[in-house]
């Protein structure tokens, strides 16, 4: 494992101006590495493997300004961790670190289920692997359940927050309508509700 | 190769990811929609295990798009889901960093990260929901998904363990007929 101060210089990227960040140099391969074993590390989601690598291992950024792009990554749409994972790839690579980020996230991880796939087709005849997957099945529902309850508790502290968690729920499991016009309708109205009662 | 198809799952996987504020698995009810609903694409049970793999393997929870496509249309249909579900979305990551500073002052901005996780909660609920129905989970699963939630909402365990722990519960209920 590299040290922090024993990286590679990073060559001057001739993209365009990036913003300015008090981090050490990380060079490319470093990163590419680096996220490589987010991704491997990365079992049910990269939340701890990103943080383990980025803060503790690789020291790539402070804790601090990983939390930054860690709220920034939440509030933007999409895989959230992955967001993040990109944000600070930017701060140090620009885009050209962005593209070696998720090649590195993802590579392996795609062969590996790919494999797996490939493995559970084979036998998928047996009811040992059809039980098998039937818990894991289970087992996730179980997981974005209590991840739903965890949040739910922090999260739903005001009769507008829940009128507007139900409202999404009632919409998508409910009445099953198409998301995308769903959420910008929801997002409108649920930050023009918080705006108001921001401003006295 | 069937263009028609490629082109409508990047169209449909770029949109849900570009609303899905909050991570993967609030896209989880629109993929199904879409992909087993309204396209027929796959069913059910392919959908369910899908899920179930996506989960076990490690990596970014963005692979079951990835396996998604790859069971609809093969290993362009696996690149199209994938980068659809995160180029998009990391262009705008790209942008916003480079716009921090502006962006954490706004006003909206402040507003947003407090107005938008109420509804991300009630799409985690729906995912599960909509899981559970793909998945036609019937009593023993139904177990299954209430220790694993308790377990997870009181303890701080690494989920692979909870699934690992299942699976071998799930193994050993179906030897004796429980299932």
């Amino acid at each position: 494992m590299q040290h922090p101060t024993e990286n590679f210089p990073s060559p001057p990227s001739s993209f365009f101006p990036r913003v300015p960040h008090t981090t050490p140099e990380v060079s490319l391969w470093n990163m590419f590495t680096g996220y490589v074993l987010v991704g491997l590390f990365g079992f049910g989601g990269i939340s701890a493997s990103m943080y383990y690598i980025a803060v503790e291992k690789r020291a790539w950024v402070s804790a601090d300004d990983y939390t930054t792009s860690l709220a920034l990554g939440q509030v933007l749409p999409g895989p959230g961790l992955m967001n993040t994972c990109i944000i600070v790839a930017d701060k140090f690579h620009g885009l050209k670190g962005v593209l070696v980020a998720l090649i590195g996230l993802l590579l392996f991880p795609l062969l590996i289920l790919l494999g797996v796939v490939t493995v559970y087709d084979r036998y998928a005849y047996l009811p040992a692997v059809q039980h098998a997957t039937y818990a894991a099945a289970a087992a996730s529902v179980g997981l974005i359940f209590g991840t739903g309850l965890k949040l739910a508790k922090v999260i739903i502290k005001s009769k507008s927050a829940l009128f507007f968690m139900a409202c999404a729920f009632v919409a998508i499991a409910v009445f099953k309508l198409p998301m995308f016009e769903t959420m910008l309708v929801l997002a409108a109205l649920s930050i023009f509700v918080g705006y108001r009662e921001d401003t006295p | 190769m069937n263009w028609d198809v490629l082109l409508s799952m990047a169209e449909n996987f770029a949109k849900v990811a570009l609303v899905s504020v909050g991570g993967i698995s609030i896209m989880i009810p629109e993929i199904h929609r879409q992909v087993v609903e309204v396209n027929v694409w796959m069913n059910n049970a392919q959908f369910a295990s899908a899920f179930a793999l996506s989960q076990v393997a490690p990596g970014p929870n963005i692979l079951l798009m990835s396996l998604v496509g790859w069971r609809v249309a093969g290993w362009a249909g696996m690149l199209v889901a994938t980068a659809a579900t995160i180029i998009p979305t990391s262009m705008l990551s790209v942008l916003a960093n480079r716009l921090e500073n502006q962006l954490t002052h706004a006003k909206w901005y402040s507003v947003a990260r407090k107005s938008l996780p109420p509804l991300v909660v009630g799409l985690i609920f729906s995912s599960a929901i909509v899981t559970a129905k793909a998945t036609e989970l019937e009593t023993f699963g139904l177990i299954i998904v209430a220790c694993v939630a308790a377990h997870f909402y009181f303890f701080k365990t690494n989920p692979l363990i909870l699934i690992l722990v299942s699976i071998v519960a799930g193994i050993v209920a179906g030897q004796f007929g429980v299932i």
